[in-house]
């Protein structure tokens, strides 16, 4: 479980989930979880394109992530969910398209949408930790404006923030995160431990950083058992981490509500 | 017309059987996705499809035909949407997000069991992107007969729904059981999402849900004429989406076509973009005026 | 240091809305640790107002002038009628007051023990000091007032806006949150606008009125404007101002109809 090929899995696998843990807070934080679903498909139809043209995946991955992203943040002043849910089909369907195109291997579309964390190289842990950290640095940038702007729209526009650049700045965010998020844990997936751990933390605490570090925290641990199992029964990862997220999330509320009702 | 429609269009039985679902599923997804756009529930409904995705999965599995599984997951899932269920906006998109998340997670799970047991190639696109020319002659009936049921049941819900989602409380005031209005909704959202996941794929249901209700607001002011025109936008990207399809088999010297659910897909943001393209422009004349 | 200054001076503004003319030619001022009224009935454009003098909203003609430069340094403290907040959002209220001083800026400030001082010194002025720990969506009304108080003055300002701070208060809490607002001016040294449909209750802190009917303003001292010759050139029709028991009535005295109480300006 521990192999050496197993290492690459691990390594790649944890600094994926802390990001996804990171990003996941503010996501829920915004209510986004809409957006965070859509942007990762742009990634995945950038991914199929960039197989059909026969270019780096990365550049697939990232410019498309990105044209979602700007796309969704640009509309979202008046019916945020209609663009979001538009972005989402076309970017899927253009994915579809390009797969159907180059003929793909039924594994590889696979891959693409649920992840191949087995088979991540070494060579990527390079461009994972840079990534990484670009996100990270451009989150902590935006930390309180981001919570701000989440907590009280009127108010930090009345301070102001500009609530355009913000999202804009947030979206991108997401896209970039989400380029490095897809390869590992495909594009359906990389969104469940965007939100299910996020969700989970911030019923346990009042704090903000301490609903953040939480997050990252159980979203690390959600992708860790999820590798062990999957290692232990040869079922996807992707199966553990979708499930597993969505467990901890209705666990941990029906204890607090339970709880809550004690006190 | 010929270079138009290609030959042999007209002659293939999947095509006209296609077709005939297609142009259902697409009046039923547009009656129905209307007052999901209303009610800004396009991220159920979308996560209703995820869940139709993992119960087209599941069908090919156990071996039982595609629709029952896209139904029933659906359904499955709309149940446990309204389960974990709350009021509030927030909270419901955490709620929401949590049910799609787990339903990928089983949509990967059955996905790979199936490349596991079986050695027919292409079941992942199919339930992901839809199958229109597979679909047999009693399927067609099964669709056909769903529809009618789903646009009844709209029928009679209309008036009340329409109530509950423009003011929750003034309906219950009135006397509206309005928790039990949405579950019905919910519920028809789901089994529409399910017919529509054999035409265009579990994932790409959303297209017609959304995208033709959504130009369609943009237009009409009277909610009869809204309808009638979602319908229609919906019925002409299906239409015009498979005729493109099996031209564009002879677009490449590889013939290799173009997935039907791909062009619907771009035919129905292609309108929506129209549209929204010529209310700017109406707007801007009207502002001239005045 | 204290000296009197003017803070922000509305010069001639109009304000349009959707093409309707919402202000017509609105003048005032507010001078430095005044407490100023801004009195008319709902939908007369006090929010409207208000959201201008932050500049949320241009006038369509006429300025707004700030001497002390308050906007552009960002101390003007603003409490919006309502705030709607997620519930389970993590913060808790000394974190949500925190973000009053700091929440509009990019990077990551650690905050200094001064800032959480501060804090606490505003928590305290508001009388919230035992809310600190709680969660910010879970309290009532009448706690959320204050910690939006809180959270508006934590950056000191010169002028703090409040839209409507007394809807919804029952009146012993409405003479409380009258009494905090005049000791937090006299100690943080900072000029008050509140609007209210009721004048009464601001009638014994109140330095001016601005009071707005029929998209237009008079303002001066209460005892300048509250007149029946200023409001019914105002109101566009002959007006009363009828004092009874210490309080003030405005009555629509259309001399040839019934006698009939303004609906929003009547005492409950």
């Amino acid at each position: 479980m521990f192999s050496s090929f197993m290492t690459n899995a691990w390594i790649v696998g944890t600094l994926v989930a802390l990001l996804a843990g990171a990003t996941g807070f503010f996501v829920v934080l915004r209510g986004s979880s809409f957006a965070a679903h859509a942007v990762p498909n742009g990634a995945f139809a950038g991914a199929a394109g960039a197989t059909l043209v026969g270019v780096a995946p990365l550049w697939g991955l990232v410019s498309f992530a990105v044209v979602a992203a700007l796309g969704i943040g640009a509309s979202r002043r008046h019916r945020s969910d209609v663009a979001t849910a538009m972005a989402l089909v076309l970017m899927l369907a253009l994915g579809a398209a390009f797969l159907s195109l180059s003929a793909a291997y039924e594994p590889q579309v696979q891959a693409l949408l649920f992840g191949e964390i087995l088979g991540v190289a070494s060579s990527s842990i390079t461009t994972v930790v840079l990534i990484g950290l670009v996100c990270a640095a451009a989150l902590a940038v935006m930390f309180r404006p981001l919570i701000f702007n989440a907590a009280a729209p009127d108010l930090s526009a009345a301070r102001g923030l500009n609530p355009t650049l913000l999202e804009m700045g947030f979206m991108l965010t997401l896209a970039l995160g989400s380029a490095l998020t897809v390869p590992v844990v495909g594009a359906l997936l990389s969104f469940s431990l965007t939100v299910g751990p996020p969700a989970a933390a911030r019923l346990l605490t009042r704090r903000p950083s301490t609903a953040l570090v939480g997050s990252m925290a159980l979203s690390v641990m959600t992708l860790w058992v999820s590798i062990a199992l999957s290692y232990a029964t040869n079922l996807p990862v992707g199966f553990f981490v979708g499930t597993l997220s969505a467990i901890l999330y209705i666990a941990v509320r029906a204890a607090t509500q339970l709880s809550a009702r004690r006190a | 017309m010929h270079w138009l429609f290609e030959p042999g269009l007209w002659s293939n039985v999947a095509v006209r059987t296609g077709m005939g679902v297609g142009v259902a599923v697409a009046v039923v997804s547009a009656l129905v996705g209307l007052f999901t756009v209303m009610r800004s529930q396009s991220f159920a409904g979308h996560a209703l499809a995820d869940v139709a995705m993992a119960g087209g999965a599941g069908a090919g599995v156990l071996g039982v035909s595609p629709l029952a599984g896209f139904v029933l997951g659906s359904l499955a899932g709309a149940g446990a949407m309204e389960a974990i269920g709350v009021e509030r906006v927030r909270q419901r998109d955490v709620a929401t997000g949590v049910v799609l998340g787990a339903a990928t997670g089983l949509s990967a799970l059955f996905l790979y069991l199936i490349t596991l047991n079986s050695s027919s190639t292409g079941s992942t696109q199919l339930i992901l992107f839809g199958s229109l020319f597979s679909v047999s002659n009693s399927t067609f009936l099964v669709v056909l007969a769903l529809s009618v049921l789903v646009v009844v049941a709209l029928a009679s819900l209309g008036r009340p729904l329409l109530f509950a989602s423009l003011s929750p409380d003034a309906a219950k005031a009135r006397g509206v059981a309005v928790s039990r209005v949405t579950l019905s909704f919910t519920l028809l959202v789901a089994v529409t999402v399910g017919l529509s996941s054999i035409v265009i794929g579990a994932v790409l249901s959303t297209a017609l849900l959304i995208g033709p209700p959504a130009a369609a607001l943009r237009l009409g002011r009277r909610m009869s004429t809204t309808l009638f025109v979602a319908s229609m936008l919906g019925v002409v990207a299906v239409l015009l989406g498979v005729v493109l399809s099996y031209d564009s088999f002879y677009w490449w010297s590889s013939h290799r076509a173009l997935p039907v659910s791909f062009c619907v897909v771009v035919l129905i943001v292609f309108e929506l973009l129209l549209v929204s393209l010529y209310r700017a422009m109406s707007r801007r004349r009207e502002r001239v005026v005045v | 240091m204290n000296e009197i200054s003017t803070i922000v001076d509305v010069r001639g503004v109009d304000v349009e809305l959707g093409g309707r003319r919402v202000l017509t030619n609105v003048n005032f001022k507010v001078e430095s640790a005044e407490f100023t009224g801004l009195i008319g009935s709902n939908g007369a454009g006090k929010t409207t107002l208000l959201r201008m003098m932050l500049g949320l909203i241009s006038p369509t003609r006429g300025e707004v002038l700030w001497p002390t430069n308050a906007r552009e340094e960002r101390r003007v403290g603003y409490v919006p009628q309502k705030v709607t907040l997620d519930v389970d959002v993590p913060l808790r209220v000394r974190d949500f007051v925190a973000l009053g001083d700091d929440g509009h800026r990019y990077g990551l400030r650690r905050r200094t023990r001064s800032t959480w001082e501060r804090v606490e010194e505003m928590l305290d002025a508001v009388e919230a000091s035992a809310l600190g720990e709680r969660r910010i969506g879970a309290l009532s009304g009448g706690e959320l007032q204050r910690v939006l108080m809180a959270h508006a003055l934590v950056s000191r300002p010169e002028l703090l806006l409040l839209d409507e701070p007394l809807a919804n208060l029952d009146p012993g809490a409405t003479q409380d949150i009258v009494e905090l607002l005049a000791r937090v001016r006299d100690r943080q040294h900072v000029a008050v606008v509140l609007s209210a449909h009721d004048i009464n209750s601001l009638i014994g802190v109140m330095d001016r009125v601005v009071y707005i009917a029929n998209a237009h303003v008079a303002s001066g001292p209460t005892e300048e404007v509250v007149r029946p010759d200023v409001l019914s050139a105002l109101y566009g029709h002959h007006v009363d101002v009828v004092r009874v028991h210490g309080r003030v009535l405005v009555v629509s005295g259309d001399p040839m109809g019934p006698v009939a109480a303004h609906p929003d300006l009547v005492v409950e």
